[in-house]
């Protein structure tokens, strides 16, 4: 049951990009085709997950310790930086194929506010998933990050098929690229909205 | 480039919001008030003018293959320092912008601007780059801020002149992208040229 | 951009870069300590001090259990003897945890609540803040003669418009917060 709430909340209630306005740079930059948006959400959604694994055990077993949570934001963008160059390498040597569909996004994801801010919130704030509001543990964390992440996918998606119907119809000119964009996004926004108050 | 131009394009010609659609998050989260927004932006600007000068005094003996990681190390100094001192001095507003102070490392502009111009300019240079791109995304952002603030709650800057509660779905999430949306109509008929 | 890459300058340079950054915010961390430290101290009292009656001492944090999980609460003590406590309780609401601090004298009644934290949704639950008639209600609240419930539960709490879920976390957390005192021994009314 509280897995289960995790996951809505994480997907749909709270989605990353709708309702937290987190990666919003490039919901808006690589969405226009369907399959670029894919491969983008693909490779968020490994980094997200690893670089909250990452950050987790970093803050409880070495800031925490020894007080040191106000070096947070410079610590976890180090890590998230250097994991994104790891993975990149690995990639390259273990998988040509998948590296092909995803390398072209790594080097994006570093300035990806969703990962810095996922693992940020992971480690600062109380959730409650149907319990009395308590930290995060491990489990909860990385299951949490993921859930974000499809959620992440699951909106890039959406309005990438959205504006790809888009880019046929014939909008102002004034409206034309990103304001008919935002426009939609405001709508989809509101159609995630209805979510709101189930976990 | 003379200097003033330096401090002024940001407002219009290379508006980091409206024109090169930079630090959108921050833009879109915060933007929920007038004072939300300003304080954000110059929360930004500090960290933009500081970062630009830091950037271009290192520039010259940084190794090439390292200088990203460099210039996020500088980058992330300057916000902890701004989260420290607003954490200090300014609990409030440090509580209303949450998570959206740390998160100004991965803000494009900042890193954008160091790539694009304060490695390769000077020192003065660099800082009045910064703030004039700085100017401009605290422009941009009080606009949308008063914007949302007026349809959503009826008041600006927390000065109420309409009674009731306004169009509340302006200060919520939907409300952040149809407004920044529709204002960009605006921007690209009546002042971007062509 | 004119230096040449090599294993060398590229240790020394981010190790210098990070060792200096490192050394900075220290120093600045150790300068702003003392104000943080204190203006959380201030924003607290404030917190506390705005549901509780003036005058008296007031203590240390103490624990307790309030719903079921780990709290903190207040006492303040006039003429020696407690004369009412603050207790901070947290439920979860419409959008997230909703953390009260809730002011009660020693004879059980309520003396004011005020809101610490909340995630409700802007100009519905999040009146729970503003609602100047919801909020007034819990002043001098006595749970001995009403019911600590909202009226759709035939209680005699009045919800906020359109809120109910929120009134009804808020409700929640003024009664353990109650319960809570009631189990340590701390009230006399009973």
């Amino acid at each position: 049951m509280e897995i289960l709430l995790i996951i809505v909340s994480a997907i749909f209630v709270n989605n990353i990009v709708l309702a937290q306005f987190l990666g919003i740079c490039p919901f808006l930059g690589v969405s226009n085709k369907l399959s670029t948006a894919t491969g983008m959400s693909a490779a968020v959604c490994f980094v997200i997950t690893l670089a909250t694994l990452v950050t987790y055990l970093l803050n409880k077993y070495l800031l925490l310790p020894f007080q040191l949570e106000f070096l947070q934001t410079i610590s976890f963008i180090l890590v998230i930086a250097a994991l994104v160059q790891m993975v990149e390498i690995v990639l390259k040597k273990m998988s040509p194929s998948l590296y092909q569909a995803l390398g072209i996004y790594l080097p994006l994801i570093t300035t990806n506010c969703a990962v810095l801010g996922v693992a940020m919130n992971v480690v600062q704030k109380e959730y409650t998933f149907g319990l009395p509001s308590h930290m995060l543990g491990l489990g909860e964390a990385v299951l949490y990050a993921f859930a974000t992440s499809l959620g992440y996918g699951l909106a890039m998606v959406i309005f990438a098929g959205l504006r790809e119907q888009l880019a046929l119809s014939s909008v102002p000119k004034a409206f034309k690229g990103i304001p008919i964009a935002l426009i939609t996004v405001g709508i989809l926004a509101m159609a995630f909205m209805g979510f709101s108050g189930i976990a | 480039m003379t200097k003033l131009q330096l401090i002024t394009k940001g407002f219009v010609k290379d508006n980091p919001t409206f024109v090169l659609l930079l630090g959108m998050c921050p833009t879109l989260a915060t933007t929920t008030s007038a004072i939300n927004g300003l304080s954000m932006g110059l929360a930004t600007l500090f960290v933009l003018v500081l970062a630009n000068m830091a950037i271009s005094a290192v520039a010259p003996v940084v190794p090439d293959k390292v200088h990203i990681p460099v210039y996020i190390v500088i980058i992330a100094t300057f916000v902890t320092l701004l989260q420290l001192l607003m954490q200090a001095f300014v609990p409030d507003i440090y509580a209303t912008l949450g998570l959206f102070i740390p998160l100004i490392v991965v803000n494009c502009i900042v890193l954008g601007r160091a790539e694009a111009f304060a490695n390769k300019n000077t020192v003065l240079d660099s800082a009045l780059d910064g703030l004039g791109v700085g100017l401009g995304f605290t422009c941009s952002l009080t606009v949308l801020g008063i914007v949302r603030e007026i349809l959503g709650s009826g008041s600006v800057f927390g000065w109420k002149f309409i009674s009731g509660d306004g169009m509340l779905a302006f200060v919520m999430a939907p409300g952040a992208f149809l407004a920044l949306g529709y204002l960009m109509v605006l921007f690209n008929k009546f002042v971007a040229k062509k | 951009m004119a230096v040449q890459s090599n294993l060398k300058n590229m240790f020394v340079c981010l190790f210098g870069t990070c060792l200096v950054c490192s050394a900075l915010l220290a120093g600045v961390y150790a300068m702003t300590k003392a104000p943080i430290d204190a203006t959380n101290a201030r924003l607290l009292k404030e917190a506390v001090g705005a549901v509780l009656p003036e005058g008296g001492e007031l203590s240390d944090a103490q624990t307790l259990e309030v719903g079921g999980q780990p709290s903190e609460y207040y006492v303040l003590n006039q003429d020696g003897t407690p004369a009412a406590y603050a207790v901070k309780s947290t439920v979860v609401g419409f959008g997230g945890p909703l953390t009260l601090m809730v002011g009660v004298t020693a004879d059980g009644t309520v003396y004011n609540t005020s809101v610490l934290s909340h995630s409700e949704t802007p100009g519905l639950g999040a009146k729970c803040t503003t609602d100047e008639k919801f909020m007034a209600q819990w002043k001098g609240f006595n749970p001995a003669e009403k019911i600590l419930k909202v009226k759709k539960d035939n209680g005699d709490v009045d919800a906020i418009t359109a809120s109910t879920i929120t009134s009804r976390a808020y409700t929640l957390a003024v009664e353990n917060a109650v319960n809570a005192l009631k189990s340590i021994g701390g009230l006399n009314n009973d």
